[in-house]
């Protein structure tokens, strides 16, 4: 479990984050949404010490980690960013190694000891056909999913994810979806896709301006009347015969008002706003 | 290429490549024991290989006395293996600095000298000869190691080391320092009243391995030794700050104190170096570039192999620089920036084929 408590984080003058207390529970996907500049990318960052904090304290599993070491908060917390930038001339077995570094320490790191479980974490991703290839070589989807490989090879019981299917395809987002649920006893996921976030969030954190506009449970939580004033448009949530969320967004204004979903057939949706 | 499809077949394919690492380090370490072997035998006066082979087993491992002259024994032994050994050391050391300072700056065109060490170590010996009027090849060193130290404490100060602000800032800082500091040196050789002074700073800044110093040879060989063991040992750290600073926080570094640990590190063990043998150039940089070529990018395997390449070009580099117009000496220096340059123009071309 990770818990951020009054969280403030103040960047060149700039209040980033401010007063934010979350609560991530174990044996849960955590979802944190919200519009462009609304902290979320901070929030993560916050959650790993990667940025100092004004105010507040984040606690993993109950341990405040303003008093651990990073290897420390490594050891239990893996984190993908949203542009990994890793140093081409690496293959993708070495950069996936270095998820073993926090745990066997520089000495052991990329032993052949290890060989098994990075060849399990490229598997994972579906990479085995590029494993011996140079990072030079891969595409920014590819590169998205090294970097999953290697927080799955860091072996932390805490993942936090950074936009994590941004450049996939279809078929690859698909699949990290699927993984999702099974990386970690703990997810922490930024998304910006709401539906996406519906459907493989337990529980999801609404940020806004740097503050938590909403916290809860999916289904309760992802609403029109949050959602419209979060990110200033008029939001239609339907959910369709598999019980899954589906949102129409318009801006606001007199033309939104007409709007209606076209693809979804009417006969497998109930609208839930009125 | 073969398509792995399985885990398993890429665990084969991981330790089929670990054993390929330590074949060419076998070869390499061969290749540079037939190197100092040519290197001894090659100069004014030849001398046949089996004699030479006969010196060192006697020096080194007590295999005793054969029928070679004295004079022959007094050549290699006492003239040419001081200088051999230095070409070793300083090659070795100058190509690892190089793919570690590549490495910890994300830049792949950085070289040992970025954070102006090369530039401190050369006012530094402007400074003795030109201002203070000369002394002993030992008071070069030490004034070479002493302004080497003292541009990394500048460029460390400018960078702002406290704020924390990556790599591209010692970059920044580490240019600054060094066009200051050979502003300074240009300016002490420019208004010095002895042409021959002034000279022998200028040879020197181009870098010689004329002149060896028994202590420097041993002060470089020890912080070579120990230095490329450590950075060995800890390769892991360096690859994780290579993928940038949220990598290597991700796998439980500290990335700002690691990357100036490691620095510091680096530019003592350069600066040691720099102090013997004075600038010489493009080992650092063109080194790294081929050593990747053959054992890919990661630093365990890519070290060992950067320091036995970059050893045997500075002591074919310096071979080159001694007997090509005997009697006369040519910097070092020069030679490798002639092999340098074009062949990193022609890695580059390749790279941007690739």
């Amino acid at each position: 479990m990770i818990t951020a408590d009054g969280v403030t984080v103040r960047l060149g003058g700039r209040v980033l984050l401010d007063d934010v207390s979350i609560t991530a529970p174990t044996g849960a996907v955590t979802g944190i949404v919200g519009p462009n500049g609304s902290g979320k990318t901070t929030l993560l960052r916050a959650l790993v010490r990667a940025v100092p904090l004004a105010a507040g304290r984040v606690s993993v599993d109950g341990h405040d980690i303003r008093a651990r070491s990073r290897r420390w908060i490594a050891r239990r917390v893996a984190e993908v960013g949203q542009r990994a930038e890793p140093d081409p001339a690496l293959r993708v077995v070495d950069e996936v190694a270095l998820g073993g570094l926090a745990e066997h320490g520089p000495l052991r790191a990329g032993g052949a000891g290890q060989d098994d479980r990075v060849a399990g974490a490229i598997d994972a991703v579906g990479l085995t056909h590029r494993a011996l290839d140079r990072l030079a070589t891969l595409s920014g989807g590819e590169l998205q999913r090294v970097a999953l490989a290697r927080a799955i090879a860091q072996n932390a019981s805490h993942v936090l994810l950074d936009e994590p299917t941004n450049h996939l395809d279809i078929r690859h987002r698909l699949e990290i979806v699927a993984l999702l649920g099974r990386i970690a006893p703990t997810v922490v996921v930024v998304l910006h896709d709401l539906e996406l976030a519906a459907q493989v969030c337990d529980h999801v954190i609404v940020l806004h301006g740097g503050r938590v506009a909403g916290a809860g449970a999916q289904c309760d939580l992802l609403r029109p009347e949050l959602l419209d004033p979060v990110y200033d448009v008029v939001t239609r949530r339907l959910v369709d015969g598999a019980g899954r969320s589906r949102f129409d967004f318009a801006l606001p204004g007199p033309a939104s008002v007409a709007r209606t979903p076209s693809i979804r057939t009417p006969q497998t949706i109930t609208q839930e706003n009125p | 290429m073969t398509v792995r499809s399985t885990p398993a077949e890429v665990v084969a394919s991981v330790r089929r490549s670990r054993r390929r690492s330590t074949t060419v380090v076998a070869a390499l370490l061969a290749a540079t024991g037939l190197a100092a072997l040519a290197a001894l035998a090659i100069g004014p006066v030849p001398i046949d290989p089996a004699t030479v082979a006969g010196v060192l087993g006697d020096h080194l491992l007590g295999t005793g006395q054969g029928d070679w002259p004295a004079s022959a024994e007094q050549i290699v032994w006492a003239t040419r293996a001081p200088r051999v050994a230095m070409a070793l050391v300083a090659g070795a050391v100058l190509a690892v600095a190089g793919v570690m300072l590549q490495a910890l700056v994300r830049n792949s065109l950085a070289d040992p000298y970025l954070l102006g060490l090369n530039s401190g170590a050369s006012t530094g010996v402007a400074l003795v000869v030109l201002v203070a009027g000369g002394g002993s090849a030992l008071l070069f060193s030490g004034a070479a190691l002493a302004g080497a130290i003292g541009a990394v404490l500048l460029v460390l100060l400018f960078a702002g080391v406290a704020h924390r602000r990556g790599p591209f800032r010692l970059v920044l800082a580490g240019l600054a320092v060094g066009y200051a500091l050979n502003a300074a040196t240009s300016f002490l050789v420019f208004s010095s009243d002895s042409p021959e002074a002034a000279r022998s700073v200028l040879f020197w800044l181009l870098g010689s391995l004329a002149t060896v110093q028994p202590l420097a040879l041993a002060a470089a060989s020890v912080a070579a030794v120990i230095g490329i063991a450590a950075l060995v040992i800890i390769a892991p750290l360096t690859d994780a700050l290579a993928s940038g600073d949220d990598s290597a926080r991700s796998a439980g570094i500290d990335p700002e104190r690691t990357r100036i640990g490691l620095m510091v590190g680096v530019s003592a063990m350069v600066g040691v170096t720099v102090a013997a043998v004075g600038g010489v150039g493009f080992i650092g940089l063109v080194v790294p570039h081929l050593a990747r070529r053959l054992v890919g990018g990661r630093h365990r395997a890519v070290i060992p192999v950067v320091a036995l390449l970059g050893a045997i070009l500075l002591l074919a580099a310096d071979t080159v620089a001694r007997t090509a117009f005997a009697p006369q000496e040519i910097p070092v220096g020069v030679i490798t920036g002639v092999i340098g340059a074009p062949f990193l123009l022609l890695l580059l071309r390749q790279d941007s084929r690739a």
